[in-house]
């Protein structure tokens, strides 16, 4: 049993059934007092599943969760001290804001004056003080997010659970709400976990990602870690965008393995342990970790002829054929320090690679 | 302005609705009218008058009605609320307690009683309380009618109960409410409009009941619906048409309350 303060939740091979269907299998991960935490994975994933059992709504078929080391996974919700924002805000229609928020207040046996102080406090912290007589039928969706966020917040949970908060917001105000939130995490002090399927915000926003796939962890690290080592395809795909081929091993030697991409087309990067002569796998490279020219610069540099160019704005992503091989697509930032040389269509070029660029990854 | 498929542009559509309306009302007008009519005859119209009003009141059938109102109030009060509470708690059950074993033998044992003909739930309550020898009285009457305003009570109130989401008592539980708490502080509030009418469609149905009551009533217990049959079987007088007319207005102000409770949203209540 985990003794250690420095891990707020712990979850040990937990197993979620619903009947014969698995939704989580197996998941263990530590999340760390005081961090920005974040569940990331497509529709259905199990995101939800797994913070509906933290907050107490569902239970755990095998397996257990920890608070500080304290085993909580049999008690009700009501004894977690763990508070959710819920996706769909879940504010109480009957009551005016100011009562929403110290709803969990009163319920711990504050006394009024007590519950009102702190409750005005939580609205002055998501700047929605002159709002308190109000319905939240009478708020706008970003004002009732809010509401929310102050409700779970005002009785000073060990743990915040955030489901998708933001998802129903449009992007400026989405944008505005994330540096809200990060925010507000460093103010309070509160361990925050926070799930969302949008990969942007969670690079941007959290001290750790668990990327999660079909019920599985697939891989646990910060936001650099996971966007520059994935650990398998699914995480190279579901995070950014990149160039992901399926490449045959030709030989491995002195740590770096020559791969064949088809066609004339071979380039060489650094091995992986597991990965031998003759394995078919997959690579990814980062469309920005690759430029162009007119000639190659090494011999890691692929020949191919341009395709398309397309304006994104802050970047041009021009793609690449390469005869008998597959398709690049390779990213240059639109600025004139940058490397960004316009190639237009039908132009041979050389695709070249920084660096580490190319990864194998098992499948 | 009218839609291209708009039901009122359809040919026909005014004179059917009119003859509905007219079929469904008529009578009620007839009455109603009729009962301010300054004469003994039902058919002749012999100009206006409040006469059979004070003859309700103050007439020789007066006491008969006086007892048999009062009667049909304190049932109705009784039969409603208490059917109402029942409704509730059956609506919290078969809607938040999760999947238990019966639960849709349950949904349908509780709205069964709407389909099956009164007569038959008349004569089977009379034999139901003959064989357990229960004497005929009030009593009775008020079992039988708290029976039968089950379903109607439960209706309104498990429709509102469904449109109210789950999420709303889990975010109370989040917020260390227990269940109790939750319930009182979160659904029941919510459910309130649903209630209100349940309580009002249960008054309604207990007050103008006549079969049930019929058959389980004592000698000499009276409600108002007897009471008026017990009555019109001498012979319609207007008298008859004044305490109609006074029944309708109590269902119709009943109704109206109903109808503005239950549209109104507690999240719009300021
Ligand atoms: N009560 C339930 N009974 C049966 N299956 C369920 C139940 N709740 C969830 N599931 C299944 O469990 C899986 C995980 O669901 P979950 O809600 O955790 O997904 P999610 O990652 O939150 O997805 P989203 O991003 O769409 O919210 C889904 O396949 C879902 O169908
Ligand atoms: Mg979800």
């Amino acid at each position: 049993m985990p003794q250690d303060t420095d891990i707020a939740i712990d979850v040990q091979g937990a197993v979620k059934r619903y009947g014969t269907f698995t939704a989580l299998k197996t998941i263990s991960l530590s999340i760390r007092d005081n961090e920005f935490f974040t569940l990331l994975g497509p529709s259905g994933c199990g995101k939800t599943t797994l913070l509906r059992m933290i907050a107490g709504f569902e239970d755990v078929t095998e397996g257990a969760i920890y608070l500080y080391g304290d085993e909580i996974d049999a008690l009700p919700p009501y004894k977690r001290p763990v508070n959710t924002v819920f996706q769909n805000y879940a504010l109480f229609p009957h009551m005016n804001v100011l009562d929403n928020v110290g709803f969990g207040l009163e319920m711990l046996g504050q006394s009024k004056s007590e519950t009102r102080a702190r409750a005005g406090e939580a609205l002055e912290m998501v700047q929605l003080s002159q709002f308190a007589a109000r319905k939240p039928s009478q708020l706008s969706g970003g004002q009732q997010q809010r509401v929310a966020l102050a409700r779970a917040l005002a009785p000073r949970p060990k743990v915040l659970l955030l489901d998708e908060p933001l998802s129903a917001l449009d992007l400026k105000l989405r944008k505005a709400m994330q540096v809200e939130l990060k925010h507000l995490q460093l103010e309070t002090g509160i361990t925050f976990i926070f799930v969302t399927h949008d990969q942007e915000e969670a690079l941007t926003m959290s001290d750790r990602i668990a990327v999660m796939s079909s019920g599985e962890l697939q891989q646990l690290g910060n936001a650099r870690e996971i966007y520059e080592q994935p650990r398998n395809v699914f995480v190279a795909d579901f995070i950014g965008d990149t160039n992901l081929m399926q490449v045959t091993v030709d030989a491995v030697a002195d740590g770096r393995a020559e791969c064949h991409l088809g066609g004339a087309h071979r380039l060489t990067c650094d091995a992986v342990g597991g990965i031998g002569a003759g394995a078919k796998v997959h690579m990814s490279l980062r469309p920005e970790r690759l430029f162009l020219s007119a000639d190659p610069v090494d011999a890691n540099s692929l020949k191919g002829r341009v395709r398309e160019m397309i304006y994104i704005g802050t970047d041009i992503a021009t793609i690449v054929d390469l005869d008998g091989g597959p398709q690049f697509t390779v990213r240059s930032s639109n600025s004139s320090r940058g490397n960004a040389r316009v190639f237009e269509p039908g132009t041979e070029v050389a695709i070249n690679m920084e660096q580490g660029a190319a990864r194998l990854l098992i499948d | 302005m009218a839609k291209p498929y708009d039901l009122r542009r359809y040919p026909g559509f005014f004179a059917i609705t009119l003859l509905c309306l007219v079929i469904l009302y008529a009578p009620l007008v007839v009455v109603a009218v009729y009962s301010f009519n300054d004469s003994p005859s039902i058919t002749i119209w012999e100009g206006f008058s409040l006469r059979w009003y004070v003859d309700v009141f103050t007439g020789p059938e007066s006491g008969k009605f006086k007892d048999a109102a009062w009667n049909s109030f304190i049932i109705a009060i009784t039969a409603a609320t208490t059917a109402t509470i029942i409704a509730t708690l059956a609506a919290t059950a078969v809607l938040r307690a999760g999947k238990f074993r019966l639960r849709t033998v349950s949904i349908g044992l509780i709205s069964l009683p709407l389909m099956v003909p009164e007569i038959v739930t008349a004569v089977a309550t009379l034999i139901f309380f003959n064989a357990i020898a229960f004497e005929r009285g009030v009593m009775t009457i008020l079992l039988a009618h708290i029976a039968f305003c089950i379903p109607f009570a439960y209706m309104p109130i498990s429709a509102r109960m469904q449109g109210i989401e789950a999420t709303y008592e889990q975010a109370a539980m989040d917020l260390y409410a227990t269940k109790r708490q939750a319930f009182r502080r979160i659904l029941l509030p919510l459910m309130m409009p649903g209630i209100v009418s349940g309580f009002i469609l249960a008054f309604i149905i207990s007050l103008d009941d006549f079969i049930i009551t019929n058959f389980v009533k004592g000698a000499g217990v009276e409600t108002l619906p007897t009471a008026i049959f017990g009555a019109v079987k001498q012979g319609i007088k207007p008298n008859i048409m004044a305490i109609s007319t006074l029944l309708l207005a109590v269902s119709i102000v009943m109704v109206a309350l109903s109808w503005f409770i239950g549209r109104r949203d507690p999240a719009e209540e300021r």
